[in-house]
Order: C-alpha cells, then structure tokens, then sequence
C-alpha cells in the first residue's frame, strides 16, 4: 500500500497503526511531511513497538518546545505593537493560540501576522525598534516583495534568531483572486492576553488558500491536515458551513474550498457539507496523487509532475509578462 | 533507494540508503563488529545524486535525509564513506531530542566518565581516540549523550575521524581497523578508524560523569591545568549543545546539575604525551 | 518625573541555579535560559507579579542589597530596559 495514503488513513484513524509493517518508512514520511508531530499525538493511546512510542514521545516533547516557542514569538510581537496596530496571528500559531485541536503536535515555522495595508508602515518601524532586522538588503528583493507580494520581505529578530512574516492579505496581489483583507481583519477574533486570530471560517479558507497557493502542494498533506482538524471543529458551529460558503465567495476562494473539502473528505474521511464541497472532478484525482506522492525514503517524488505544479503555482501568483521579468532579473545577479 | 545499510551505534540506529553501492560497502567494512540495528530506526541518511544524470556523469553525492542542511556541498562518489559519516552527523546535530546532545569526546575508567570538549581543533577527538587505545573505555569522539532522566553520560562510539596530523599517531593501528585515506576533504585529509573492540562490546554501557576538561593544543603552550567556574562551563556547553534549547526545562535541569557537581578544568599541551599526562593528573586528583 | 512602571511574570524566578555569583534562569514562557548578573534577579523578585517603576524596585530591594552606583535608580532604570528587551520584564 502507498506508504503517504497509509499515513493518512493513520492520522484519521488511530486504530490502523496495527496496519504499519514497515515502521522506519512510514515515521520517516511522517517527518518529511512535517507530520510526525500530528501522528505522535494521534497515536498516543495506540500499543505500539517500545522504539515507536519512544521516538514519537520525541516528537511530542519536541512539539511541545515549537509550541512555546511561537507562542512566545507573539506574546513578543505583540508587545512590540501594542498601540500600533491591531495584529492577527496566521497558521500554527493562530492554532496554537487559541487552543485549536490542529495545533496538537503541529510544528510551526515562522511567525506569521496579518494587519491593515495602511498600518503597514508603522508596523515596519515599531518592528525594527523592537529588535527584528531585514534578513537581505536587496533593493529590487525589497521593491518585489513590497509591490507583488502580500507580506513584507521577512525580517529576523537579532537576539532570538526567529523570522516574522508580515502579511497585509492572505495571497499575493498580482493572483487572479483578491481576499477581501479587510474583511479578515474585521472579523478577527480577540483572544485574553490581547492576541487576534481570524474567525472560524476566514481560518479555514486561509489554510485553503495556503494549500493551494504556496509552492507546488509541497508540504500539502500536512495543510490538508490542518483543514480536517479545523473543519471537524468548526462544523457544529450554528450555520457555519454556509458561513463557509459565503465567506469563500467573498474571498474569492469558493472553488479552492470546494475542492480541498473534497480531497479532506477522500484522504482524511473528514465529515463535511457535500451540497457544498460539490462533485468530485478528474482534476481531485491528480491533486490526489501529488498530496500522496512522497515515497518511503522521505523523497518528494514524480519530478515531472512536480514541475508541472511549480510552474501552476508560479503563474498564480504572477502573470506570464512580470513573471519573465522576474526570472530575468534573477538570473543576471 | 538501491542499496541500504542500517547501522547501530550506541542508543541510535540509523536506515543508511544509497545511489551507489560504494560508500556502503565501506562502511559496513568499518563497522562490521558492531551490534546489529534495532527494527525501527531512529534516522534515515539517503546518499543520492544531486540530479538523476549525476549519478553517473562526475558523480557527486549529495547528503540527504530526515534532516538535510539546504546549502550543503556534495562532495565526490571517492568521498561517499565522509558522505555518510556527515550524513549520520547531521541527524544527530538536528534532530537528535532525547538526550542532551554535547559536542565532545567521552572515556570512561571505573565506571566514572571523563568529557573532553572545546572548539574544534582544540584536539578532543583526537586525545578520546589516544586514551581509548590507553587503558580508559572509549565512549566517543564526537558526541556525548547526557539522559535528563538519570544524569548519565551514554556511548556514541562511532568511527573515529582522525585528521591531518592526527593519522600519524594511529599509523601502528590494526589496519584491519583503518578506513581508507581520504585526501581533499572540506577538512583535509581524513581517515577513519573503528573504536577499539571493548568500546564497541560495552557501548550500551553509561557513566556517571566525574570530570569535565577543556583541552587546548598550541606548540607554543606552556603546559597547564587550571580550574574551570561553573558559570564558565555552563555557557561553553549550551554552545557545545545542538539541542540544548529544544530540551527545554529538562536541558536546563540536566545541565545546571552536571556543571555543580561535577569538577571541570582547562588544559594546555603541547603534544599528545604532554596531554595524556595532565589527563591522568587531573584524574587522579580527583580522590 | 516618574518613569514607566514594569511587571514581571510571578514564576520568572520558579527554576533558577546560583554558579559562581550569577544566576542561571529558565524562564518558561519563552523555554529561554538567562544567565543574570546582580542586581537583575533581585529586581526580577521585586516585580514578581507586583508593578513597578524604577524608584518602587530600589526602594524594594534596598533592604537586602546594596547598589554600589552614583545615581541607583538611573541604573535600575538601565536594567529594566534590559529586561524588558529579552522579555523578562513587561510594561503595564
């Protein structure tokens, strides 16, 4: 059986442990797709070979310490702009923050915040006060960022080495879908201890954006997880699948949700409104097979379709004309 | 991947997967007397070519695995056996979570160790791997593995890396336990050479730390030993520690008591006579 | 004039080691260690879940230390800043 469809069956379904033959390969695969965290906490009540246990007790402790980590990344991010601008927290350490079940093992990257377009400016300077730095002075990188990209170039804070993405909208300006930015920041949801997260429905559609937008699916199991754990949450929430629908409609994201709650509800059995994830088409299946195309040596796999979806991914974010331009001036420094 | 080998050294096991059946077979020679691997390994290594048409064109071996540096350099198919050592390094480095990684060399005598740690090039490697063949347990050269939960120093005897200078000391060696010579590293020239047979009998085997040294090699050294503060030796360990922070609490417990309870000193030598001299010194004083 | 007055996190000093003179510190909320020099842990104490300006901490730690400094509370002001740079300390 394909080692990546075993391991989702796993995360959906503990029991299935019993299934894994091969246990290097398969925490192997789990670790190359940043989900051996997420299985070490699904697995916890699962008997398992002592090695097993021990090197995901591993993995939990080592979650444990990311999960301090961002969470302390913000408390500080939050001093810094306290009276500057409200600030929202994204992706896994919104999870975190706010207590959510897909922040159990998650691991967690960069600090990534999200506020007003206007406040932009101000942000950038509290945040140098504060201690964070540019990671690379490059004029056109800067001019790049600041003119296509939905965040600024990323800065690193000099004592604790940790990167802080600035977003001011959830994709990047030049893609065919505008999210209604001020609408998330409208929306958003205020935690004790002055933190922000998105609400219920933004959240999701942000991690469908992420799923879809970001790089060629790499990593796109791991955010398929994160819409399971976050769907199976919200969806006893009043109204909150035609929440969903409408919110996807105003970001311009409705086709992308309807189709990540169709490959959540193929690969991790996730129970989900099937009026609107709609019916499959040719297209899931293809999707289907790049989320599970990592091998059992922790190898990406399938380098043409991989190419295939780098150049997709890329023409989302730029069109063909600026996108030349791009790779021009990339390729003459 | 079309040749594999999995290895054990001290609590960890490594899956070591290869392009080519080169580097493994020379690994396997210098590790043929070691336990077998558990089932379940902790790290995968992958020895791959850094494009397909690598493999054979100029093959250059690219260092992969759990873990992989995104800058790191291939090095050549006649350096694979260096490939595979830096690739098992490496998870250690990264991802190694439940003992307290310390950058150092380890012996044991009575069941009690002694840590040898210092930046590199400070000879620490190379004065573990001289005791090791001088009446002291070798435990490692390179890593030494402190439990949170027990306090005790764990083996990681893996084959000895001796460099430049240092491949002289060892040239009435076993051949049998030499690697081959490998000229025009990133390092200069390295050979490799297994741990004695008692250290690797008696790998699973900890101690209880009871003297830390930081040793320091210069020809114009005067020979030295003077006492370490606590506070000293505390930050040159978080720096000697990969993963020192990612213990969190349990690093900080694990290392604040090693460094008040046990006694640490600086040495300066001259020669790895005058070393292994100030060793036994420093040792003795310890009744 | 009345500078800007501070809190600490009350368990700030919950898992700390004395080596040689200073003070070894895990400070949990950010999993980081700090190693202090006096006065710093003492003024740590002094704002324990308690806030604070500059003069309030002298005045608090005057009993059990004595600050060897031309103008005391210039330099616990120094400190503070410090502190409130790696997170120890917060302003209210």
């Amino acid at each position: 059986m394909n080692g990546a469809r075993l391991l989702a069956g796993v995360l959906a379904e503990p029991a299935r442990a019993r299934e894994v033959t091969d246990w290097t390969a398969f925490l192997c695969l789990a670790r190359a797709e940043s989900l051996l965290g997420s299985l070490a906490f699904r697995l916890a009540d699962q008997p398992l070979p002592p090695k097993v246990a021990a090197i995901l007790a591993d993995a939990q402790a080592d979650a444990g310490y990311a999960r301090t980590q961002a969470l302390w990344e913000a408390e500080m991010a939050c001093r810094a702009l306290a009276g500057v601008a409200p600030a929202v927290l994204l992706k896994g350490t919104a999870y975190a923050a706010a207590g959510l079940d897909a922040s159990a093992g998650r691991s967690i990257g960069d600090l990534d915040i999200l506020v007003s377009r206007t406040a932009l400016p101000q942000v950038e300077r509290a945040l140098l006060a504060a201690g964070w730095e540019w990671v690379k002075e490059n004029a056109y990188d800067d001019h790049y960022y600041r003119t296509w990209m939905h965040e600024l170039p990323p800065l690193i804070h000099r004592e604790r080495d940790r990167m802080i993405d600035v977003h001011h909208t959830i994709l990047p300006l030049t893609a065919r879908r505008t999210p209604d930015a001020a609408a998330l920041l409208a929306d958003s949801i205020a935690l004790p201890g002055g933190l922000r997260v998105l609400a219920p429905e933004d959240m999701v559609l942000h991690a469908v954006a992420h799923l879809f937008a970001d790089g060629d699916l790499a990593g796109g199991l791991r955010n398929l997880w994160d819409i399971d754990r976050l769907l199976r949450q919200f969806a006893g929430q009043d109204g909150f699948w035609e929440r969903l629908g409408a919110r996807g409609r105003l970001h311009q994201l409705l086709p992308h949700a309807r189709r990540a709650l169709r490959l959540a509800a193929r690969l991790y059995a996730t129970p989900v409104d099937r009026r609107l994830a709609g019916r499959g088409d040719p297209a899931d299946l293809l999707y289907e097979r790049r989320l599970l195309a990592r091998d059992g040596w922790g190898r990406a796999g399938r380098s043409l379709e991989r190419f295939g979806f780098y150049l997709r991914s890329h023409l989302l974010r730029m069109p063909p004309r600026m996108l030349a331009a791009h790779l021009w001036k990339k390729a003459r420094r | 991947m079309r040749h594999r080998l999995d290895l054990r050294i001290g609590p960890v096991s490594y899956r070591i997967g290869s392009a080519w059946p080169e580097p493994l077979a020379e690994l396997r020679r210098l590790y043929r007397n070691y336990p077998a691997a558990e089932a379940v390994c902790d790290f995968t290594v992958r020895l791959e070519p850094e494009r397909p048409w690598r493999r054979y064109l100029r093959p250059s071996v690219a260092i992969r695995g759990d873990y992989t540096l995104p800058d790191a350099a291939p090095l050549p198919l006649t350096l694979g056996l260096l490939a595979a050592e830096m690739g098992m390094n490496l998870q250690m480095a990264l991802g190694q979570k439940r003992y307290l990684l310390l950058h150092a060399g380890s012996v044991e005598r009575d069941g009690r160790a002694l840590i040898l740690t210092g930046h590199s090039g400070a000879g620490k490697s190379t004065l573990a791997a001289l005791l090791g063949e001088r009446g002291w347990r070798f435990m490692g050269d390179e890593f030494a593995l402190l439990d949170p939960a027990t306090g005790l120093l764990h083996a990681f005897p893996r084959a000895i890396s001796l460099k430049n200078a240092a491949l002289a000391l060892f040239d009435g060696a076993d051949p049998a336990r030499l690697g081959p010579v490998l000229r025009g590293t990133p390092k200069g020239t390295i050979r490799h050479l297994q741990p004695p047979a008692e250290a690797i009998a008696r790998m699973d085997q900890p101690a209880r730390p009871a003297l830390i040294l930081f040793p320091r090699f210069g020809r114009d050294l005067d020979p030295a030993t003077r006492p370490v503060g606590a506070a000293e030796v505390f930050v040159r360990l978080t720096q000697a520690s990969t993963n020192y922070v990612a213990l969190g609490a349990r690093g900080f417990d694990s290392l604040t008591s090693l460094v008040t309870t046990v006694p640490a000193r600086a040495i300066d030598y001259r020669s790895s006579e005058e070393a292994v001299a100030l060793v036994e010194s420093a040792w003795a004083e310890l009744r | 004039m009345a500078g800007p007055r501070y809190i600490a996190d009350p368990q700030a000093l919950a898992r700390n080691v004395a080596l040689d003179g200073l003070t070894a510190i895990f400070h949990a909320p950010s999993g980081l260690t700090h190693l202090l020099a006096p006065p710093a842990p003492q003024i740590l104490a002094a704002l324990a879940g308690r806030p604070g300006s500059a003069e309030e901490v002298l005045a608090r730690i005057a009993e059990s230390f004595e600050l060897e400094a031309a103008n005391p509370a210039d330099a616990i002001a120094a400190r503070l800043a410090e502190l409130e740079a790696v997170g120890l300390v917060a302003k209210t």
